[in-house]
């Protein structure tokens, strides 16, 4: 028998559920049994419900077997799994599990297939099109190529990528910046991590088109300290793209310069906005910038900076590659291509799903996430992290783009759907809302540093129904302050679950249905 | 450059060991004595001590070319930085809604019932510190913990008891 191939993922979330002990049990099993078997460490394929998943390699295809405990080996080996024979934990063909097979992967598309650090699978499954295509076009078509593409921001704000270049590209300066930001720090959200531990290369590569792109040689990728192992991911691929001359003065003899550094963050939320990100880079506390001047025009070191999401950054080779049009093709409306949906939570089925713009929340909840994982009725799922409103399950039929979600008053951002059962509370997540704000907030708005806490105590007031009806008034006051006073989104959405909460579950504050409605 | 930093650094008042001193030192000069690298120093600076203490961040200040209240204010803004130092254990619980969904309320409880240390607080013996942490980007699988820097998911009351006794608390 030739070798086999099996693939476990060092993807942290499934390290976290033993992928590590599951790669240890494999290499011993099978030098006991005497078969060699060549081991592939890959990113996550984003079904993390079946974490760890186990893949071989077959003539039929690559095989899935998950959940797999370290414990399932011996009688996996007993089954003959390495041809794909039959077992309890055997999914068929990896590629043909629905939640994989109806989804659309650009983004994506080598996550969880590959080495990530194999820069030789990389190129073989399409990685550097886009890069060597970049590098033969002026910096002019490239961005025009991205402005076609409609990719628009992916961080939460949703601004159009190829504008933010535009104006990077048009200033005049002796140095400019590509800065990623790779802070993630929005609850229920995991894409960037994915991406960054499962298909690095492709950051990275986005990260120098952007450069070539705008006039800039050097970049940074701002990634927060709770994402070790994605740290680790980004620094052996940039001393990878580094070795291989993707990186450097002359990338690839095109002429074209360009260098990655990596920054740790320290665990601060608010430093996932652009300007606080900036002033953190620069080495100071991470307090947000008044605006103007956007960082396009005035970014880090007062330079012009492009600060885009990793994941827009990362689908840039895909749009070069395959060009503007062909991406555009997919979504709908003014929201173009994939998003990369994280379904967390109470969920059955919790991953990755990257669809085109326009698949319902109903369709991700319950036909990919499959419902709860408790069993319990699904009550609401909180989107877009957690300035993001709570939706309750009857308006679940709402499509996923950006202008039909703030039509019903809530916010894609960067693409997280938390689900809660019918126990959720939603005067304590509203609570909790603010209590975010008061331990994240900046300090440098009074809305927001003051709002939130005055917020939390009349929510604690609410809570025991003090004073309902005054208190109701107060919190109320209270976030319009903050939405039309506050100096970034911190403030400025934290009311978003608050009175999303407060609008579809009054009944949660002590208040009957109908007096809200 | 250099010479210039180890002067005023001496004249900084000697109230550490200078073998630690000098360690610091290097560490500012790896990460080549600027300021805009106060973040990376200051990481660098608590991996080696398991906090930052006010012998060291004075020390960053001389070396870095930085005002103490500049570098005690960058301490102070970021939640990973400690002032103090941590328990020999750190415990982190995800707080977060993808993790409130799953019950990391009870997880938390339960971890201050077995670890007899309050959320944000060190045993009193030095032993664990249990603290609250916002996401760790495992919210598919809450709820998550990273128990002394790995990463767990799906972690039940009974979890957590088996990693407590696996490192012998
Ligand atoms: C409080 C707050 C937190 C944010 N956190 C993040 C984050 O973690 N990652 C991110 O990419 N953008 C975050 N953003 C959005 C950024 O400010 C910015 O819009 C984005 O990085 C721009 O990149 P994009 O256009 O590619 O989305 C945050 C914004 C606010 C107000
Ligand atoms: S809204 Fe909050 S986080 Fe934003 S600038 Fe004001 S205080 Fe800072
Ligand atoms: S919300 Fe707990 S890991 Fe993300």
């Amino acid at each position: 028998m030739s070798v086999v191939t099996v693939f476990v993922p060092k993807d942290a979330a499934a390290v976290s559920v033993g992928a590590d002990d599951v790669a240890v049990a494999l290499s011993q099993e099978s030098q006991s049994r005497g078969i060699d078997i060549n081991l592939i460490r890959n990113g996550s394929r984003g079904l993390l419900w079946l974490e760890p998943l186990v893949e071989v390699e077959t003539t039929s295809g690559r095989i899935a077997f998950g959940p797999v405990s370290a414990s399932d080996i011996s009688g996996l080996f007993d089954a003959g799994f390495l041809s794909g024979g039959n077992h309890d934990l055997s999914h068929g063909v990896t590629e043909e599990i629905p939640y994989l097979a109806n989804q659309e992967r650009l983004t994506f598309a080598r996550c969880g297939v590959i080495d990530p650090l194999d820069l030789t699978a990389y190129e073989s499954h399409g990685g550097l099109v886009g890069l060597k295509k970049a590098l033969e076009l002026e910096p002019l078509a490239i961005v025009e190529e991205v402005t076609v593409s409609g990719l628009r921001g992916r961080g939460g704000a949703g601004f159009p990528a190829g504008l933010k270049w535009e104006t990077v590209r048009k200033e005049s300066a002796d140095q400019k910046y590509i800065c990623c930001n790779a802070d993630e720090g929005d609850s229920g959200t995991f894409a960037d991590r994915l991406l960054m531990e499962g298909d690095p290369f492709t950051l990275l590569e986005g990260m120098v088109i952007a450069g070539r792109a705008v006039g800039a040689d050097t970049g940074y990728i701002y990634i927060r300290s709770e994402y070790p192992h994605a740290i680790r991911a980004l620094s052996d691929a940039v001393s990878s793209f580094e070795q291989a001359n993707l990186l450097g003065k002359n990338i690839l003899g095109s002429g074209q310069a360009f260098t990655i550094y990596i920054r740790i963050g320290a665990g601060a939320y608010i430093c996932g906005e652009e300007s606080s990100m900036l002033e953190s880079l620069e080495g100071k506390r991470g307090q947000v910038r008044a605006k103007p001047p956007i960082p396009a025009i005035s970014g880090l070191f007062g330079k012009p900076t492009v600060v885009n999401n990793v994941l827009t950054l990362a689908t840039v080779p895909y749009v070069l590659a395959n060009g503007g049009k062909t991406y555009s093709d997919y979504g709908q409306g003014r929201s173009r291509g994939t998003q990369p949906f994280q379904l967390a939570g109470d969920i059955a089925r919790g991953g990755l799903v990257e669809k085109a713009f326009g698949v319902t929340l109903r369709e991700l909840v319950e036909g990919f996430g499959g419902g709860t994982l408790s069993g319990r009725p699904v009550r609401t799922a909180q989107v877009g992290g957690p300035l993001g409103a709570y939706i309750p399950e009857a308006a679940f039929d709402v499509q996923m783009d950006y202008e039909s979600l703030a039509g019903s008053g809530a916010m894609l951002g960067h693409g997280g759907v938390v689900v809660f059962n019918e126990l959720v509370d939603m005067a304590r997540q509203a609570r909790f809302a603010m209590e975010f704000c008061e331990i994240e907030s900046c300090g440098k708005c009074t809305p927001c540093r003051i709002g939130s806490v005055r917020g939390k105590e009349t929510l604690d007031k609410i809570i025991v129904g003090e004073d309902l009806e005054k208190n109701l008034a107060v919190l109320e006051d209270l976030c319009v302050l903050m939405t039309d006073g506050s100096l970034c989104a911190m403030g400025g959405l934290t009311p978003m679950p608050v009175t999303s909460a407060l609008k579809h579950f009054p009944e949660d504050f002590g208040l009957a249905r109908q007096t809200v409605e | 450059m250099v010479s210039n930093q180890e002067e005023r650094l001496r004249e900084a008042e000697p109230a550490q060991e200078p073998d630690e001193k000098r360690a610091t030192l290097k560490i500012c000069q790896d990460h080549g004595s600027r300021p805009d690298n106060l973040i990376e120093v200051l990481h660098a600076v608590q991996a080696r001590d398991g906090y930052l203490s006010d012998d060291s961040l004075r020390d960053i200040a001389a070396c870095l070319n930085l005002t103490r209240a500049e570098v005690h204010g960058v301490a102070s803004f970021y939640h990973d930085f400690r002032r103090i130092p941590p328990g020999k254990t750190v415990v982190k619980i995800c707080l977060a809604e993808a993790c409130q969904a799953l019950g990391c309320d009870a997880l938390k409880e339960h971890a201050e019932e077995v670890l007899s240390t309050d959320m944000g607080a060190t045993s009193s013996d030095g032993e664990v510190s249990l603290e609250p942490v916002y996401c760790l980007g495992n919210c598919a699988l809450g709820p998550a913990v990273m128990f002394n820097g790995d990463l767990y998911g799906r972690v039940t009351p009974e979890k957590l008891d088996s990693l407590v006794s696996g490192a012998d608390i």
